[in-house]
């Protein structure tokens, strides 16, 4: 095994790179607003709390090649069934953080923001989701990360990315080839995960915590 | 201090008639027809016990809370007319948990009513710096810290500065001194005088503790059940409870406790004529009990009470407490 076809074919490795992020981006566009509408009944709709929980946990549970294979008789192969997979994967991460960075934020705050003259919308937008952002942030972090390492199996369907390299090279017995992408997917989920960490730490809640540390 | 200029800001005048809040899966009302005038600049204090619905009656002002019958008129306008956040644009409310936005610094804090109102950048900044001299927290020292870095008591200075920023004619309190230790306590009692007295804004202001109560007051409310059981100054509270509750409730049967709600002014002796030579003297504000514990320390019949000039203004002697120590009149009912 060697890094020779890694040098050699890096102009290809950084296409199904970029093709990789844009698919789990993609992928993490849909799951977001889904995630969102689900936590916010969460959130306001408390018996529905745990119920939802509950589901997005046992979606996760399920073996995701199982569940790719169960779904390609409905769907085809390609990026249609390799999306659904993504999304539903997303799911716990994203709504278990949102449902508890929202949960989070102090009563007394939300009542203070009510009691100066903020509308429900600007109690929202200036208060309750600014203070949730770093929970949000963190899940939004952990989930993407999650879809760059799950839509390897895209791979197996077509769908292009990262997944194609590996599973090429598994079928053609060819070590370098899979190396080659095992370092460009870790590298990608590594950056994914610094660049996502760097916006955390820019928020306006990380930053009154750093001063508070500074107390 | 740059604060003068604005000492025309004055209060509005409230009218509660016939307020009811029941709230769902609860058979008795928080709030039981309730009815209360209260003139411009007046400070209320809203006192009685937890669950008697003091909290529920201050919050229905402002519309936290919405009544199930009856109405609130504030300066001739029903809340119920106005939009829930623009009538509370033009209220203070401040908090016992104060309620701070932790992901905004002290200054912005301050500017969350301007901002709300549009208010024009400069004139936002010249208000809050002010407002944080009047709160006494330095602008140059707290404008740029987040509430973490405060204590309770600072905490809570924010929380006034932030209600007070737009200058609203009415503030509503809600035991916003009850979690501060009793000398921070004092202190920002003796502020919130203080500004009342410059701004003389109406003041709402709840609590559960009775020489807080005697301390603020303009008149005290003593609320019981969801009703109002007393209306009256202090010292008529105090010296004439009208009933049993309200009695047990300011502790009007313990002596040292009604001189320590009195002040030395309403037990002296008027002064006629040239003030007499005497070595001790104390501030007609001070209460008997300091009085007593002065008289009694001193050994001399008499001690001077003077004014809020310093000049005596009557004298105090043992009789003179003992015949204000008397117990109460007996309920007329």
């Amino acid at each position: 095994m060697d890094l020779v076809y890694f040098f050699d074919n890096l102009d290809e490795i950084l296409a199904l790179s970029l093709e990789h992020l844009r698919i789990s981006l993609t992928a993490l566009m849909i799951a977001l607003p889904v995630a969102l509408v689900v936590s916010v009944i969460g959130v306001w709709f408390r018996p529905a709390r745990q119920p939802l929980l509950w589901t997005v946990g046992a979606l996760y549970t399920i073996p995701s090649l199982a569940m790719l294979a169960f779904l390609i008789p409905s769907q085809g192969l390609g990026l249609r069934p390799t999306l659904i997979l993504l999304v539903m994967y997303a799911q716990i991460f994203l709504v278990r953080n949102i449902v508890t960075g929202l949960t989070g934020v102090d009563p007394a705050v939300l009542e203070a923001a009510r009691g100066v003259g903020m509308t429900p919308f600007q109690v929202l937008g200036r208060v309750w989701l600014p203070i949730a952002l770093p929970v949000i942030l963190a899940g939004v972090r952990i989930a993407l990360v999650t879809i760059i390492g799950l839509a390897i199996l895209g791979g197996w369907v077509t769908a292009g990315g990262l997944g194609e390299l590996l599973f090429s090279g598994i079928n053609t017995n060819h070590p370098a080839k899979v190396l080659a992408g095992l370092i460009a997917i870790v590298s990608l989920a590594l950056l994914t995960d610094l660049t996502i960490r760097l916006i955390e730490s820019l928020t306006s809640v990380a930053r009154a915590r750093r001063a508070g540390n500074r107390r | 201090m740059a604060t003068n200029q604005r000492s025309g800001t004055s209060g509005s005048s409230i009218s509660i008639h016939a307020l009811t809040k029941r709230y769902p899966g609860s058979s008795a009302a928080a709030v039981n027809a309730v009815n209360l005038d209260i003139a411009p600049g007046e400070l209320i204090v809203l006192l009685g016990p937890s669950g008697c619905g003091k909290t529920t009656l201050l919050k229905m002002i402002n519309r936290i809370y919405e009544p199930t019958s009856g109405s609130i008129v504030i300066d001739g306008v029903e809340v119920q007319s106005l939009k829930a956040s623009e009538l509370r644009r033009h209220i203070g409310y401040v908090i016992q948990q104060t309620g701070l936005f932790p992901h905004m610094r002290v200054a912005e804090n301050v500017a969350v009513v301007p901002k709300l109102l549009k208010w024009d950048r400069d004139r936002t900044r010249e208000r809050v710096s002010q407002l944080l001299e009047v709160t006494g927290l330095p602008p140059e020292i707290y404008a740029n810290r987040y509430p973490s870095q405060l204590s309770g008591g600072e905490q809570q200075r924010v929380g006034l500065a932030r209600a007070l920023a737009a200058e609203p004619p009415t503030m509503l309190m809600d035991e916003p001194f009850g979690a501060l230790d009793a000398i921070t306590r004092t202190r920002l009692q003796d502020e919130l005088k203080r500004i009342h007295k410059q701004f003389s804004q109406t003041i709402l202001f709840v609590t559960h503790d009775i020489e807080e109560a005697v301390r603020l007051a303009d008149r005290i409310v003593v609320m019981r059940e969801g009703r109002i059981v007393q209306v009256g100054s202090p010292l008529e509270i105090v010296r004439g409870p009208a009933d049993q509750f309200v009695s047990d409730l300011v502790g009007s049967q313990d002596v040292l406790r009604r001189l320590s709600l009195m002040p030395a002014r309403t037990a002296m002796e008027p002064l006629h004529g040239t003030p007499p030579d005497l070595a001790q003297s104390i501030s007609g504000e001070v209460f008997l009990r300091e009085a007593l514990s002065m008289l009694m320390e001193s050994g001399d019949p008499f001690i001077a009470v003077t004014g809020s000039d310093g000049t005596a203004i009557g004298t105090l002697s043992m009789t003179s407490i003992q015949r204000a120590a008397a117990p109460p009149d007996t309920p007329d009912r």
